[in-house]
């Protein structure tokens, strides 16, 4: 058994920020990760970092902007610690060395975003993402933070009290990829998960092949609740081939949308008016999708992106990296033809709930960055918003863990007081299906033992068991069809645009996978690097991330931000001004809700009409 | 449908017992029957394809009998304008034998991880084309390296040299103020830009025949690691020092003889070679300084 102060799963943006930080305050912290930290999906975003640098701008507007851009969903405490420490924390990492674009004057430069009512979105080209990523990982090396990777955590070391709120998470169990070995990770003050986002769910996505949501499922079946999962956000410049991003940076730099008879769409067909192609990510794929509806889309697919007349100097300073991908993976030249896009899933604004400090309902386990909700992007995400968030509520996962005295939160987490009991009319039972082999979807906790040590042991054992069981069956079911079948469901039916028949087809979807799940079994029955294995483990955790988007969705009778309701067409603030949650009951998910803060530090944010 | 469930046992006392093993055998019959289709779908939907790609892809188990000798498999995948290598072996994993296995996450040219040998070069198999290369198509790992399985190989020696250049900014003169950064003229971060491209995927230290033979060449992605901090002007001049004597080290840029291999398959257009001429510049000039 292995044995650290704090265990970070995940080595991406937020897993790095958070060990750098648990580091810092003298914690023996090491990375477990599935990838090596270079290879996590924090690499691929481009647009930038939002942080109000620069004087005519505030933390207070940049809260605002996101508190209206999440479509007022986002937790007020939450929102204002994002933008009071981004400043510092976007500074910080100048001071590591990161290459950011500059000005003249050799400051960093700046950039307007979708939503932002201040040009505050710091980059580094159209990388920004990897330079951050590398940034950081440079960091742990300097700090010598130990990382075991290629290391598949697979779930979490949980006293298994009655109530969620009196459990106590003393570690992790992990499958080590080069070997087969399946092993205890034993944290002495805290685990941190940073696993990043669950796009695998869907078939056409900009998330990595890693992204599975992981982290999600195995703090979801640890008891913790999830949090206003039905907000999916959209982005609408991905490529129709392969779902590969084109940066919002594009529009920032003045990139413009037409439809197949050459309109400018979003301004000659009404849907922003002020603001045109830099509308809130939400309201610029609805448009896309409504221009390709109703037969004004190319090849009945996509739309076109042009950035052409941006000239070639100011693309190749700015947007060089966006040429390469339209020309890798497209085939088209940016240069002097534009390029065709339309809306591919690119981030899940809910998460694993958590406070301002990064801590979930069980003690000692925390999360950060995309698998978290802390809130602070409600029912959607503004661009540039997401590596702040990496990086601010990384760090402060990482402090706490590593025991630093921090404010107490102002959210609460857990089924608590203000919570309120739920109800959803589903057409099949969710979740739990009976089963002979009850580890396969039963919940994770560890045993009743106080023991740590043994409450290690004890995950690890059911692991070992788990992962027998698959290698050892001889016949039975891939998951790789599963995964398909479970993708394109929700492809087509708790897409961009929602309704109730859809979204209950796809609960029964997901109820007909995770019954097929049950007789699932690993072809390939080496010890060595066996990724078969490794995508069965995986495709579990998407089928019940699946359904706590669906449920959501449907619960939420609305149309507030990302999530869009044909038969809803009004945001309903008397009723929905409050948090979808999901917890685990024995492998049935049990809905509640909770009221949404809208009371800041000097401000109470008021909710008012969204217009672009 | 009934007709088709096999006889059981019926035995009251045993009920109980039997009941899961007869849902079990069903199950597993009803699984036998979804994988027979699921392989007809992919060999229907490589007949009703237009053309068809052939793969030949190296194959190696340590540890399962009848794979412990290397050899080549041979893939029939169906073939659409602006497939990649990458969804090619994908297709093959996930429709014909899913022990296959190789690394890969991002499938868009920034995780790294995906860097093979593909018909002689490396290459990151998602931006490869598989309409611009010849047939068959031959996948193998990254030679000069241990191989794990398969495509998958021992990437450890790799990320101990980017480690020994000491690959972290480590600036102490930071400015006093709140929120100052420290200035970087334009012209600076161009001058580093392309270094800071590099995505750890091996391509060039694997096309290196000098790191080929000798183990301790701290090899070009390293040195290009090294480069990225010694030009970069926010570090004082005692680091400069300090890192020329790493890059100077026996097995360090003089071991570079040239060849041009790392540029030529570097997939982000990193100019490796040049940069280590350009270290070797540095290294005479920073030597006629210390006399």
């Amino acid at each position: 058994m292995h044995e650290h102060d704090v265990i970070v799963v995940g080595g991406g943006g937020a897993g790095l920020r958070a060990a750098i930080a648990a580091s810092e305050e003298g914690a023996d912290t090491a990375i477990v990760s599935k990838l090596h930290p270079v290879r996590s999906h924090t690499g691929a975003a481009e647009g930038g970092i939002n942080a109000a640098l620069r004087e005519g701008d505030s933390w207070e507007m940049h809260a605002y902007d996101t508190m209206k851009g999440s479509d007022y969903l986002g937790d007020a405490p939450a929102i204002e610690t994002l933008a009071k420490d981004a400043p510092e924390e976007v500074i910080n990492l100048e001071h590591w060395g990161m290459p950011f674009s500059r000005e003249d004057d050799g400051r960093v430069s700046q950039r307007p975003f979708g939503g932002l009512s201040f040009p505050r979105t710091t980059y580094a080209g159209a990388e920004t993402g990897h330079h951050l990523l590398h940034t950081m990982y440079q960091q742990a090396v300097k700090h010598g933070i130990q990382v075991y990777d290629e290391w598949f955590v697979s779930e979490l070391a949980v006293t298994d009290h009655e109530d969620p709120s009196d459990r106590q998470c003393h570690g992790v169990v992990a499958y080590d990829v080069k070997t087969g070995e399946v092993e205890g990770f034993k944290a002495n003050r805290g685990v941190i998960l940073a696993t990043g986002g669950p796009g695998q769910v869907f078939e056409h996505t900009t998330n990595a092949v890693a992204n599975t949501g992981d982290g999600y499922a195995m703090a979801y079946r640890a008891g913790v609740p999830l949090e206003d999962m039905e907000f999916v956000q959209f982005h609408p410049t991905t490529l129709p081939s392969t779902g590969v991003l084109i940066s919002e940076g594009v529009r920032g730099e003045g990139g413009i949308l037409y439809n197949a008879e050459g309109e400018r769409f979003m301004f000659e067909h009404g849907y922003a008016n002020n603001e045109g192609e830099l509308a809130s990510r939400d309201v610029v794929s609805r448009a896309e999708l409504t221009e390709v509806n109703e037969g004004r889309g190319i090849d009945d697919e996509y739309v076109h992106l042009d950035m052409r007349h941006l000239g070639e100097e100011r693309i190749l300073d700015r947007l060089e990296n966006i040429l390469h991908l339209a020309e890798d993976f497209e085939g088209v030249d940016g240069l002097v033809e534009p390029m065709p896009v339309k809306p591919g899933q690119h981030y899940e604004m809910g998460g694993i709930e958590t406070d301002e400090n990064g801590e979930t309902c069980i003690e000692g386990l925390y999360a950060a960055g995309e698998c978290a909700c802390v809130s602070v992007h409600g029912s959607n995400r503004l661009g540039g918003n997401a590596l702040p968030e990496l990086i601010v509520f990384g760090k402060r996962a990482g402090h706490h863990a590593a025991g630093k005295d921090m404010k107490e939160a102002e959210i609460t987490t857990g089924y608590s007081e203000d919570a309120e009991p739920g109800e959803v009319d589903t057409p099949v039972e969710p979740g739990a299906v009976p089963t002979t082999s009850d580890d396969v979807a039963a919940d994770g906790s560890g045993g009743a033992l106080a023991d740590p040590t043994a409450v290690v042991e004890e995950a690890v054992e059911t692991e070992q068991e788990r992962v027998e069981r698959l290698l050892e069956k001889d016949e039975g079911l891939q998951h790789a069809a599963i995964r398909e079948d479970l993708q394109d469901s929700m492809t087509q039916n708790v897409n961009v645009f929602r309704n109730e028949d859809g979204l209950k087809q796809a609960l029964r979807d997901i109820r007909e996978a995770r019954e097929r799940y049950q007789d699932v079994y690993v072809d390939d029955p080496s010890r060595t690097f066996n990724t078969d294995l490794i995508h069965t483990i995986e495709t579990r955790n998407l089928i019940d991330l699946a359904e706590a988007i669906t449920l959501g969705a449907l619960a939420r009778d609305e149309f507030r931000g990302a999530h869009w309701r044909q038969e809803y067409q009004e945001r309903r603030d008397d009723e929905w001004l409050k948090h979808t949650l999901l917890r685990w009951n024995d492998g049935d998910p049990e809905l509640f809700y909770k009221p949404v803060i809208l009371e800041g530090e000097n401000k109470t944010y008021e909710p008012k009409v969204r217009s672009y | 449908m009934s007709t088709q469930v096999p006889e059981t046992e019926t035995d009251a006392e045993t009920e109980t017992e039997s009941k899961p093993h007869q849902e079990r055998r069903l199950a597993e019959k009803e699984a036998r029957r979804e994988a027979a289709d699921r392989e007809r779908a992919a060999r229907e939907e490589l007949a009703a394809a237009e053309s068809t790609v052939h793969l030949k892809v190296f194959r190696y188990d340590p540890e399962v009998e009848g794979k412990q000798e290397p050899r080549f498999d041979d893939f029939h995948v169906p073939f659409e304008k602006g497939m990649t290598v990458l969804d090619a072996l994908m297709f093959a994993r996930d429709h014909y034998d899913s022990s296959l296995t190789f690394r890969h996450s991002c499938r868009q040219a920034i995780c790294g991880s995906d860097a093979m040998f593909v018909n002689g070069s490396q290459r990151l198999c998602c931006k490869t084309q598989l309409g611009e290369l010849q047939e068959p198509v031959r996948v193998e790992p990254l030679p000069h390296q241990d191989v794990v399985k398969d495509l998958v190989v021992d990437m450890q020696h790799f990320y101990d040299q980017m480690e020994s250049v000491e690959p972290y900014f480590q600036s102490e003169d930071l400015p006093e103020g709140e929120l100052e950064e420290q200035r970087q003229s334009r012209e600076n971060r161009e001058k580093i830009k392309m270094s800071t491209r590099c995505i750890w995927c091996g391509a060039c230290m694997s096309s290196c025949n000098i790191a080929a033979g000798d183990n301790e060449y701290l090899g070009p992605a390293a040195i290009n690691k090294a480069y990225r901090f010694y030009m970069d002007e926010r570090e004082e001049e005692d680091l400069e020092e300090h890192r020329m004597r790493i890059l100077e080290q026996e097995h360090g840029v003089w071991r570079c003889q040239t060849q041009f291999s790392c540029t030529e398959v570097c997939p982000k257009d990193i100019p490796l070679t040049e940069h280590i001429q350009e270290l070797k510049r540095e290294a005479v000039k920073s030597n006629l300084k210390f006399w």
